[in-house]
């Protein structure tokens, strides 16, 4: 961290409290709200931290690699006069830095074409340009049903031990934009996984070559929670540098967002605020929202912004207020299944919580084929229908059903095998993802397709073998 | 005296600030160096405690604040329309100009520009003008004629001097008025205090509807002009998109779209959809007649609390005219998350889930703004503000406060169903828990200006889809097999009605907008349509047959398939629908027997 460098700064040693992530220091003038402080332990190691609260003399100090080891009497601090800020160029591809930003890899010190302040500034949404072009992730339940379109923020939400970083692997190494033949930088952001995530992740990229236009950033289980605030907007803010300075297209993953609300929690909690839902700070969705909110497309800029934040739902909880919240601010959600998974389908996709709002903007004619939207819709309508017999079924029986039903019961297995179903390193095109879904519709009688237009059948339904 | 204080403490978006003692509550102030903008909203002795629009970032105590004498105040004049405004009334694209594409701090930009108008009086020297009277208008805009008024608090008196015909920018002055001895000098623009209601001569009850195009809405859960509506939803229940179509389609003349702490994307959509969007009247551009009030959810979150009085005076302000006029707050959850923010800041004792206990009030006071009136000043003429707001419930829970004090205030229910939604049946208004408050008091207008039968076809759809609902209990204990087929007749029509009816494509050309006149004649067909197959099948028609009719798929993509300028072609399917269930009749009556 080049801010280690500076000697400057107001230095204090008045620290009346220390309580959980939190250092009180009294007798501080001309201090900054958001400043950055360097801390100097007594047995002189150097931690960072910024200010959240300053008036009557007295500063509220965040402290980001935690207080263990600080004491009241010997701490120093010394306030830099600045905000965090990060050295951004696009040296930073092909690196690992931890959860601060400071390299991991035994390489030197990054050098910055310029710093940026991590916690960004909002786009005018005037200037914003409407994300529409489609990224093929190889992925059917995502390319066919819930498309992504650059620009566009889509979490997943997963659940403990359903394989989400599998499924985030599997598209950072596909993810295209087809004709187009630009390659997605990827910037991983690791909040507070376990050693064995990370890693898994690092090699994934490696094996697939794409670790020299990715970045890492790594905030492991075992290293300070409170880091786990910066995190998320160092990686941002490097993002951002590659896509609106430098014209990349960048996938930012972000893994595990819940963990990212804990620490804010905590610290929350320690400042004694009012909560709101389950002990999360009322201003949670504020907070959320200045991190998701970095994704999108600039008007005359060649660069995009994709984030795939990935969180787990606590007990599979979809209104808990982490997922909750996350879903008002981002455009859609990737819901994993744990029927599904049990059942061994993989990627475990469960269609009918999934959402792609800019879906519609990025398919159709012209961008990827005109019966994309209808197939969607009719995939979805008759999905949902078998799903409704299979639990019919399951009081009344299969005898107590109507023919016509149970095609759809048997669409409904047919689905989940042939389309949801695929490789880890299964590749499929969005024509093969179509073909697929025509296929499944030559099982049902042609009058039930009443989503797709007369002329799509006419085109692509192939006539019952 | 204004007055000049000094920082004392600063957390986040709020900060105190001493030797305050002369502000008064709710006026703006000039914070720090940047003289970035906040709002006095509490004084304790000479300590004033601020609410900061903008990002506070890098202040430190110590640094000036300044008063400025007014409170929040927006300024009315032409120019308004078609532009996007954050929170506070500044113009985006005049800030993009300024600072780039992203929002830096404390750039002061005029809400309206120093543009000359033609200004075309339409009172003479001598005339008696009345506060709220019309001077004269300007073209603002292909679709809005902009009435220049005698601002509302104005004591009015005798015009002594008024401009020529001619074009005239902002601060020239158009007109004098007398009165007893005193001159005031008249602007084509005013300011206005956003947390005041604008007055009004008087109010009307909600007796027309406001035709928004969309089936479900005008048919089983109008909203009247004037009248107030929620729409709540979880995430992905089509919310957006809903209000999407009603703000382009609906009857009213100028729309007000309020994005608060709404997705930048979202946003972006709206400016880049809008001026693609044809008025469904004049074929001309949406953006010739709305508003945009951006404050994207990372935009400070003071300026998000301010953005929904800055939309609405606006609002009340071409009411004014006499325009229809529809504002859609989108959403007021993030305002009320807005509200508790600031209240947690200022360490108020919180009510239920941190909220603070005034959110009632405040949203009762909010929605209250609403209303058709007779505005004030001469020509006589009437305007209305109609508010939708949406509201986010957490987790779909509509016991949580926003949700049940926002209920209290409102007439028209539009509940968003996340069932409907996941299997894409959009808009994905679930007909059983909505409401409307207006069905009795607007029959009128429908009954003398589209169909006199209307009321009734109305009650008799509903009905099905009612017995539907019934039924589907049975059904999901017994399987549909154990239904009679005059049954499983109601079941199948409620299906027709739902996919061919309720459901309507906002992305389809012709589905988008359906007029009053057509939603009647659907109704009428699919009325009769049910009427008919009962008596068929108490002649001994079979249910396999009726299911087998071939006119179904075409009753149900009449809704996309025949335009609102070829109803004649609605007739011809009623008659096509009536003959071939009489047909059935007299064909099937000898085979019925061995159908089973």
């Amino acid at each position: 961290m080049p801010t280690q460098n500076r000697s400057t700064g107001l230095e204090y040693s008045k620290i009346s409290e220390i309580k959980g992530p939190l250092l009180i220091i009294d007798g501080v003038t001309g201090a900054a709200f958001d400043e950055l402080v360097e801390i100097e332990t007594p047995s002189h190691e150097k931690r960072l931290g910024r200010v959240l609260e300053i008036g009557g003399g007295r500063a509220v100090v965040q402290v980001f690699e935690g207080t263990t080891g600080l004491s009241v009497s010997e701490t120093k601090t010394r306030f830099l006069g600045k905000t965090m800020k990060i050295p951004v160029s696009d040296q930073l591809l092909g690196r690992v830095f931890d959860g601060l930003g400071r390299p991991i890899d035994n390489l030197p010190d990054p050098v910055g074409d310029r710093f940026d302040d991590i916690n960004g500034e909002s786009i005018n949404p005037e200037r914003r340009d409407f994300p529409e072009d489609f990224i093929q992730t190889g992925v059917s339940s995502i390319d066919g049903l819930n498309t992504l379109v650059r620009g566009q923020k889509l979490p997943i939400f997963s659940g403990a031990g359903l394989p989400h970083n599998l499924l985030a692997a599997q598209i950072a190494r596909q993810a295209t934009v087809p004709g187009k033949g630009e390659e997605f930088a990827v910037v991983f952001a690791a909040i507070g996984v376990q050693n064995s995530e990370a890693s898994f992740f690092r090699k994934s990229l490696e094996e697939s070559g794409a670790i020299k236009r990715s970045i890492l950033y790594i905030n492991l289980a075992d290293d300070p929670a409170i880091e786990r605030i910066i995190t998320p907007r160092v990686a941002l803010t490097a993002a951002e540098y590659l896509a609106f300075e430098k014209d990349t297209h960048v996938l930012v993953i972000i893994s595990d967002m819940t963990n990212y609300a804990e620490a804010l929690r905590e610290i929350s909690a320690a400042r004694e605020e009012v909560p709101g839902r389950k002990g999360y700070p009322g201003y949670l969705y504020t907070d959320l929202a200045t991190i998701y909110e970095r994704a999108g497309k600039i008007k005359g800029r060649n660069g995009s912004l994709t984030q795939i934040p990935i969180l787990s739902m606590p007990s599979d909880d979809i209104t808990h207020p982490i997922p909750d919240l996350t879903g008002y601010i981002t455009e859609g959600q990737i819901v994993l299944g744990r029927d599904l998974h049990r059942k061994e389908i993989y990627p475990p996709i469960s269609i009918l919580s999934c959402l792609s709002r800019l879906m519609k903007e990025g398919v159709g004619e012209g961008k990827t084929r005109q019966d994309h939207q209808n197939v969607s819709s009719q995939l979805y309508s008759a999905y949902s229908r078998s799903l409704e017999l299979r639990a019919l079924a399951e009081i009344v029986g299969k005898a107590g059903l109507a023919p016509v039903d149970i095609k759809y019961l048997e669409f409904g297995d047919l689905f989940e095998d042939k389309f949801l179903k695929q490789g880890f390193d299964e590749n499929r095109t969005l024509e093969d993802t179509l073909g697929i879904a025509w296929e499944l519709f030559s099982t049902l009688p042609v009058d039930e397709l009443t989503k797709v237009k007369q002329d799509e059948i006419s085109l692509y339904l192939k006539a019952k073998a | 005296m204004v007055a000049k204080g000094k920082i004392i403490w600063i957390s986040g978006p709020a900060v105190k600030a001493d030797g305050m003692s002369t502000a008064q509550m709710y006026e703006t102030v000039e914070v720090g160096e940047d003289k970035i903008v906040g709002e006095i909203i509490r004084l304790t002795g000479d300590t004033a405690f601020i609410q900061v629009y903008e990002s506070t970032s890098g202040l430190t105590p110590g640094q000036p604040v300044v008063g400025t004498g007014s409170p929040l105040s927006v300024t009315l004049g032409p120019g308004m329309m078609g532009t996007i405004y954050d929170g506070l009334q500044r113009p985006l694209d005049k800030i993009a100009a300024k600072a780039g594409d992203f929002i830096t701090r404390g750039i002061h930009v005029p809400p309206i520009p120093k543009k000359k108008w033609n200004f075309l009086p339409s009172v003479k020297k001598g005339d008696i003008v009345k506060a709220g009277s019309i001077l004269g208008t300007v073209k603002e805009t292909d679709l809005i004629d902009h009435k220049i008024l005698v601002p509302p608090t104005h004591s009015g008196g005798k015009i002594s001097e008024i401009v020529k015909e001619g074009k005239y920018d902002k601060d020239y002055v158009i007109a004098v008025v007398d009165n007893k001895n005193d001159k005031y000098e008249l602007f084509m623009h005013h300011n206005w205090p956003v947390r005041q209601p604008r007055p009004f001569s008087q109010r009307y009850d909600p007796e027309l509807p406001l035709i928004t195009g969309q089936r479900v809405l005008d048919t089983f859960f109008p909203i009247a002009k004037g009248g107030t509506a929620a729409i709540p939803g979880g995430f992905g229940t089509g919310k957006t998109v809903t209000l999407h179509q009603v703000a382009s389609w609906s009857d009213a003349s100028v729309v007000f779209h309020i994005g608060c702490g709404e997705r930048g994307n979202e946003m972006t959509e709206v400016l880049i959809k809008f001026p693609e969007l044809k008025d469904p009247r004049t074929g001309k551009s949406l953006m010739e007649r709305t508003i945009l009030v951006a404050n994207t959810s990372n935009m400070p979150v003071a300026a998000r609390e301010a953005s929904i009085y800055t939309g609405i005076t606006m609002a009340e302000y071409y009411r004014d005219m006499g325009y229809d006029t529809v504002l859609v707050a989108d959403s007021t959850s993030r305002w009320a998350e807005a509200l508790r923010e600031l209240s947690g800041r200022l360490e108020e004792m919180p009510a239920e889930e941190g909220y603070p206990s005034y959110l009632a009030s405040r949203l009762a006071e909010f929605y209250e703004r609403a209303g058709r009136v007779k505005c004030l000043g001469s020509p006589d003429r009437d305007g209305s503000v109609t508010v939708i707001g949406a509201v986010s419930p957490p987790g779909g829970d509509f016991t949580e406060p926003v949700s049940t004090h926002t209920m209290r205030c409102i007439k028209t229910f539009w509940a968003l169903d996340t069932k409907l939604a996941y299997s894409r049946h959009y808009p994905s208004i679930n007909w059983m828990t909505s409401y409307s408050g207006y069905a009795e008091s607007i029959d009128n207008w429908w009954v003398s200006n589209v169909d006199k039968d209307r009321p009734k076809l109305r009650l008799e759809t509903y009905t099905i889809l009612q017995r539907e609902d019934v039924l589907k209990e049975i059904v999901r204990l017994l399987g549909p097999e154990a239904l009679p087929d005059e049954e499983k007749l109601i079941l199948d029509v409620a299906r027709m009605i739902k996919e061919g009816f309720l459901q309507q494509m906002a992305f389809d050309k012709v589905d988008r907008y359906c007029s009053p006149e057509k939603q009647v004649k659907m109704m009428k067909i699919y009325v009769n349509f049910y009427k008919e197959c009962q008596k068929a099948l108490s002649n001994g028609v079979s249910l396999e047959s009726i299911r087998s009719l071939p006119v179904i798929s075409q009753i149900i993509r009449s809704k996309y398939e025949i335009s609102d300028n070829e109803l004649e072609k609605m007739d011809e399917l009623y008659k096509i629908t009536m003959k071939s269930i009489t047909e059935l009749s007299g064909k099937e009556v000898p085979v019925v027997a061995d159908s089973k």
